[in-house]
């Protein structure tokens, strides 16, 4: 068993584990953080994405013990206030752009630092960075429409208000 | 947990490491960015005992251009080779293949040298070091050696590392004058294994014509697969549609040996292979023609 400190969404946690537990179950299993998805567990369907020091990565390909010193974004850290989202969550609500919602979690996480390195993407540019995430809904158009929203340009399609 | 049980290790240094590896040898498995061996532990087909985790020794991420080489640290992220200007200035091939690795998320964690050492022949940056004539810096307790690429791969995750080495280092020759250089595949998705895939390097002389040449294929056998003879009948050539055409007839019907499989029969695998040598070559040589200044 290892001890070990990392902050998630800016609160400090120090958990004792085996080296074994991936973090992606860590955080739903030790920290109650059940926003984080696990889907395939082998880094295909990006439902499990996290942000660490900022970046996008899966959750599921890392172990929690190399989490120390880290910091981490869990879909939690986006908003804890339902009436006022983080607006990429909002850009989703607007355009409906989830249906069951199981890989939205994984997609936010994705598009939060892709927005903010990309701020006005084109169509092509957000389509190629959802590559690495499954929606088997297959709501992909309006999870680009989403994206758009939330990047300030009026989607193609967009959900009538 | 899904991985079985293992002892995990942080070394303290590089000389801690090499101990390590010096006393436990295979059973030691370096832990570099962990995307392709941890999901294959979430699988259970890898169980190494001991894992050694690399990823907090900052001496082993890092690049430069140094003596005509782009020399690079095993454990420097995907990302940042794609990001780094230094890269896209020196090495342009690297900057236009690393965007077909994976996803942007395996990017950020997978490192260059765990790529490499993996040794998958679907993989992008294995081809492209073939391709370059780039050479990997081995160390163990015992001393160092350099490998060349074309010794390192020696088939479906096998390389020439011994159980005692890890791999260090990789450098890649910088870009040269009047020389193209073009990476093409065809994957299902963007960011999934390649179909096909090839890696075209051209050179040229005084004249406009080509003095060397390579062409290297993922996916096409055990490891990255050269079609030499296909390069050499393009030697003395300009680059004529012709002379493009039979090169990948040749390369992708006689000397590629891909499996086929679920997404792609054998046959389409070929098929691809050879538009893609065309597409390749073709911008290898309008790049080479564009490059016929030396460059400053």
């Amino acid at each position: 068993m290892i001890t070990f400190t990392t902050t998630i969404n800016g609160k400090s946690y120090t958990r004792t584990v085996e080296a074994r537990l991936l973090l992606s179950d860590f955080l739903r299993h030790e920290c109650g953080l059940t926003g984080t998805h696990v889907g395939c567990e082998q880094g295909a369907c990006g439902a499990c994405t996290i942000l660490l020091d900022g970046q996008a990565v899966r959750s599921c390909l890392m172990f929690a013990v190399q989490a120390e010193g880290h910091a981490i974004t869990t879909v939690e850290g986006l908003s804890d206030d339902p009436k006022n989202l983080h607006p990429l969550q909002q850009a989703f609500r607007d355009e409906h752009a989830l249906q069951c919602g199981f890989c939205t979690p994984g997609i936010l996480m994705s598009m939060v630092p892709f927005l903010a390195e990309n701020p006005t993407p084109d169509e092509a540019t957000i389509r190629e960075a959802l590559s690495g995430n499954y929606c088997r809904c297959t709501g992909y158009q309006h999870i680009v429409c989403a994206i758009q929203r939330a990047a300030g340009v009026k989607p193609k399609n967009a959900h009538p208000e | 947990m899904k991985p079985a049980a293992f002892e995990y290790i942080i070394p303290e240094s590089l000389d801690h490491l090499l101990q390590i590896k010096a006393e436990h040898g295979d059973e030691a498995k370096p832990l570099a960015g962990g995307q392709s061996l941890i999901p294959a532990m979430n699988f259970r087909m890898a169980r190494p005992s001991l894992l050694v985790d690399l990823n907090r020794l900052p001496e082993l991420a890092w690049l430069h251009v140094k003596d005509g080489e782009l020399q690079v640290g095993t454990m420097t992220r995907m990302a940042e080779l794609q990001h780094n200007p230094t890269v896209a200035a020196h090495v342009p091939l690297i900057a236009e293949t690393v965007p077909h690795i994976a996803h942007p998320q395996i990017r950020n964690r997978g490192s260059v040298g765990g790529n490499l050492a993996h040794a998958d022949p679907a993989s992008e940056l294995p081809v492209v070091a073939v391709a370059l004539g780039a050479r990997f810096r081995a160390i163990s307790a015992s001393g160092e050696r350099w490998i060349p690429a074309h010794e390192f791969f020696l088939g479906t995750f096998t390389t020439s590392l011994q159980p005692q080495e890890i791999l260090l280092e990789v450098t890649f020759p910088t870009r040269q004058d009047r020389t193209g250089y073009a990476f093409a595949e065809v994957a299902r998705r963007h960011g999934d294994y390649a179909m096909a895939g090839v890696v075209a390097v051209v050179s040229l002389n005084a004249q406009g014509q080509c003095d060397s040449a390579q062409l290297v294929y993922l996916n096409a056998g055990d490891s990255p697969t050269p079609a030499v003879t296909a390069a050499a009948m393009l030697i003395g050539n300009s680059g004529t549609p012709a002379a493009i055409t039979a090169a990948a007839q040749h390369a992708s019907m006689e000397e590629i040996a891909p499996y086929g499989n679920l997404h792609a029969s054998t046959e389409f695998q070929r098929h691809l292979a050879r538009h893609l040598t065309q597409q390749a070559l073709k911008t290898a040589f309008e790049r080479a023609r564009a490059e016929f200044l030396p460059h400053p």
